[in-house]
């Protein structure tokens, strides 16, 4: 498997975890991040990801060269999802071990702080009233515009 | 020629994935206007540039062969 990589094939987050693990390893953090039911009063029917892949991947691995540089000792893999995604779904899982926790655990929360800022991969969340691309703010449930 | 790739909303607002223009030796700012302009809603729409997968700077010159796509907000995770 690839250590940065966009799939649309269901994700299995054990796979992440083994590929970080090493013996200089006391601390693996596997984040999951799933599709949600309801976003401010708002049910969500499923989500529809689309990503620019190649630089998707490549901003992913940029994130893990920040990652290893910024906590000496660690190593990440990371995945994410496209394609449409049902609710409780796994969009993407971000793997980090190090030879402590604190790095793991921070260094997981970076990553996907990352990942919302540089990484082109957009989510469009459709309802039963309508949808919208999330990060374009123009339409809003009900259809209209603002 | 450059290519273009449309994403997301962008891609709505065009009705396309991609196209191709003669745009090589002009500026990314220059592409950005002559866009806004063949597409009315587009200048509305916070956009970043990329060049060769790579974001790119206004002033950053285009070159034969590039490919450019155009970043609406992200919205990945």
């Amino acid at each position: 498997m690839k250590a940065y990589s966009v799939v649309t094939e269901p994700i299995n987050p054990q796979l992440y975890a083994d590929y970080v693990l090493r013996p200089e390893a006391g601390a693996v953090t596997l984040f999951t991040g799933h599709v949600r039911e309801w976003t401010k009063g708002v049910k969500t029917l499923y989500l529809a990801y689309e990503a620019y892949v190649p630089m998707a991947e490549k901003k992913l691995a940029q994130i893990g060269r920040e990652i290893e540089e910024r906590w000496e000792g660690t190593q990440v893999a990371i995945a994410h999802r496209i394609g449409e995604l049902q609710i409780s779904d796994i969009a993407v899982v971000i793997a980090v071990s190090s030879p402590h926790r604190k790095a793991a655990y921070e260094a997981n929360e970076y990553a996907i702080e990352r990942i919302k800022e540089i990484v082109p991969i957009w989510k469009k969340e459709i309802w039963n009233d309508g949808e919208e691309w999330i990060g374009d703010q123009k339409k809003k449930p009900g259809g209209e515009m603002i | 020629m450059i290519t273009i790739h449309y994403f997301a909303g962008i891609k709505e607002l065009t009705g396309t994935a991609q196209e191709t223009l003669q745009f090589a030796g002009q500026t990314v700012d220059q592409l950005r206007k002559e866009l806004a302009g063949k597409y009315p809603g587009m200048a509305e729409n916070s956009v970043q540039v990329a060049v060769n997968e790579e974001y790119a700077l206004p002033d950053d010159v285009l070159s034969e062969g590039d490919v450019v796509a155009l970043i609406p907000p992200v919205s990945g995770g």
